[in-house]
């Protein structure tokens, strides 16, 4: 069903907080993946608000949907978004890195309430996702999984080991995203290994791709709406974003993949944020 | 065959090492729904295939991918079920590493791994198919249980015994041409405790996996022909280590001879040694295995022959131990 006005206005504030939540804790934790963290945020923000159906007061509920952030280093943003549910106190990530944290970079799901799979090294997460959702298949339960895919992470072998058998199994409860912002470490993801044509690889692989902009709303409802009711294949939903989105010094700038922000930045990525919304 | 049965009735003699493993997880996935297995285009040649063959909505062969092998176990474990893993042991241990340490390990996760075609069983093979680094590797992974059955029977009473123990573990099995020597199920396998086989004071052949049998015969015939009177202990589990009856060995034998079918660096050698230097104790220790080469082509009693470590090399090791003179330690006796 599309969404309502209102329910893109609900999703929007949600998605400025965590802009605002991502800075302070890239800024409290001394350095951050900021840059793949606030491209995925509509993503995250969709997923929560909208269509995991999961108790916060129950992390460990059996009939939970899942997600497997396998973009892992995105787990500053993950972590404030699970904050901001109420899985935990927001405060608890002022020590973001720190000392016996249990909030470092990558989230350790054994340490951080809500976390579905522990993440970090690229190439796992599909295949942990498909792992759930043949899960759920065995047991005859209706929970659905999803995934996250960096766009750079799909240069792992074991990521199209996991589509191969996504689409093998016809895991059709299983909905993926390639966060699509076309940065990686060492530039452009078309410079340091060339991806496309990217949907022509999924389709190849036996998936559905939907292809829409990552930072809309309603875009991205339109395609999971989707992806939860076609059952011939699996779907993948390439969502093309920005990397560093919202922060206008950031925004498609290889250095922002990971860095810290002092005060005056703080400051200036902020109000960056505050112009996208007015 | 009835389900529920124990082990002794199966025809042991007439069924491998891994069809042992197969039919028991067989029987135990009849009692139990919540396991799964897994393989990777390995369910016939690991024999976990009969489980497929008997649940095949619970079973799921990825193909030649081992490294989605492990990850699609983690993700079925997440979901509460108890995955049953095979393929063979190097790509186990090393091509799907990562996905055993970060997806299974890390997560601390109810992944049980029966690892086949271990150290030279498959010596015909050539080094892409010897595992002779498994131990070493799957020892270092926190959280992880590894254990290397001495034939079938045991490998029947490792399976079982590994469903009950939560957590990731990882069971070392060959390729199943090996001779079995127990003779029934029944004699006391525990999990982290050591077997003593044969009794001595004179020397001690700490074991596991195919050096147990050998070892076995060997300490009978050094008993017969030397007067020699030789301890063998069948550590099947590495880890946990038996740390007791090491320390017992060292304190009462005073030799320490290692015996296994893998690499002499990081294996069952190196665990024993371990407890030893941390405890203070002096002792002779020798370990016998593949000395940190790559293992030469080869049928596997070609190759433990070669290696010493079938009965003939296990008899010539402890008679040069027996020679080898060590400082002995004042305090020992009053500490035995």
């Amino acid at each position: 069903m599309p969404l309502t006005d209102a329910q893109i206005t609900a999703l929007k504030a949600r998605a400025k907080q965590l802009r605002y939540d991502i800075i302070d804790i890239t800024g409290w934790s001394g350095g951050a993946h900021i840059g793949g963290a606030l491209s995925l945020v509509e993503i995250l923000v969709i997923l929560y608000d909208h269509y995991l159906t999961i108790d916060p007061a129950r992390p460990d509920w059996p009939e939970r949907d899942r997600l497997v952030v396998s973009k892992g280093h995105a787990g500053i943003g993950y972590a404030a978004l699970l904050a901001r549910k109420g899985y935990f106190d927001f405060e608890l990530l002022r020590d973001f890195n720190k000392f016996k944290s249990p909030f470092g970079m990558h989230l350790d799901g054994n340490k951080v309430r809500g976390v579905d799979a522990s993440t970090g090294s690229l190439g796992h997460g599909l295949s942990m996702a498909l792992g759930m959702a043949l899960g759920a298949r065995v047991q005859g339960q209706s929970w659905r999984t999803y995934c996250i895919l960096g766009d750079g992470e799909c240069n792992e072998g074991s990521v199209w080991e996991a589509a191969m058998a996504t689409a093998h199994f016809k895991a059709v409860n299983l909905t993926t995203f390639v966060d699509r912002n076309r940065l990686m470490i060492d530039g452009p993801t078309e410079e340091v290994m060339g991806l496309e044509p990217l949907a022509d690889k999924w389709r190849a692989f036996g998936f559905e791709v939907r292809e829409v902009d990552g930072h809309d709303f309603s875009a991205l409802a339109e395609a999971i709406d989707f992806s939860r009711s076609h059952t011939d294949a699996p779907v993948v939903i390439i969502a093309h974003t920005v990397k560093g989105k919202g922060v206008d010094f950031m925004e498609n700038d290889v250095r922002w993949h990971y860095g810290g922000l002092d005060t005056d930045l703080i400051a200036r990525a902020k109000a960056s944020v505050e112009k996208l919304y007015a | 065959m009835s389900e529920g049965l124990t082990w002794t009735v199966y025809d042991a003699d007439a069924m491998t090492q891994a069809e042992i493993y197969g039919q028991v997880l067989c029987d135990l996935g009849q009692r139990h729904p919540e396991i799964v297995g897994l393989s990777a285009d390995l369910a016939k040649s690991t024999k976990i295939g009969c489980f497929g063959d008997r649940f095949p909505q619970r079973f799921f062969n990825v193909g030649i991918a081992e490294q989605n092998l492990f990850g699609v176990a983690a993700g079925l474990a997440k979901a509460g079920l108890v995955p049953f893993v095979s393929t063979m042991a190097v790509f186990t241990s090393l091509r799907a590493a990562e996905q055993v340490r970060t997806d299974i390990c890390y997560q601390n996760l109810n992944v049980k791994i029966i690892a086949t075609h271990s150290g030279s069983s498959f010596g015909q093979a050539g080094t892409t198919h010897h595992c002779t680094e498994d131990l070493a590797v799957m020892r270092s992974f926190a959280n992880m249980t590894v254990i290397a059955p001495a034939d079938g029977i045991e490998t029947a009473n490792a399976v079982r015994a590994a469903f009950a123990w939560p957590g990731p573990v990882y069971i070392r099995i060959g390729r199943s041409f090996e001779p079995r020597f127990y003779d029934s199920e029944d004699y006391g396998f525990q999990i982290g405790r050591a077997i003593e086989l044969h009794p001595g004071t004179d020397a001690t052949l700490i074991c596991c996996g195919v050096t147990v049998r050998p070892a076995v015969e060997a300490a009978k015939v050094l008993s017969q022909e030397d007067g020699l009177s030789v301890r063998v202990l069948n550590v099947h589990t590495l880890k946990p280590l038996d740390e007791a009856a090491v320390m017992r060995a060292v304190t009462e034998t005073r030799r320490i001879l290692i015996f296994e079918d893998h690499n002499t660096v990081g294996g069952l050698g190196t665990a024993v040694a371990d407890v030893i230097a941390a405890s203070g104790k002096g002792c002779a220790f020798v370990k016998t295995g593949v000395p940190d080469c790559f293992c030469e082509v080869g049928y596997p009693e070609d190759l433990q022959s070669h290696y010493g470590l079938d009965t003939d090399g296990i008899i010539a090791r402890v008679r040069e131990t027996m020679n080898l003179e060590f400082e002995a330690d004042e305090d020992w006796e009053d500490e035995v």
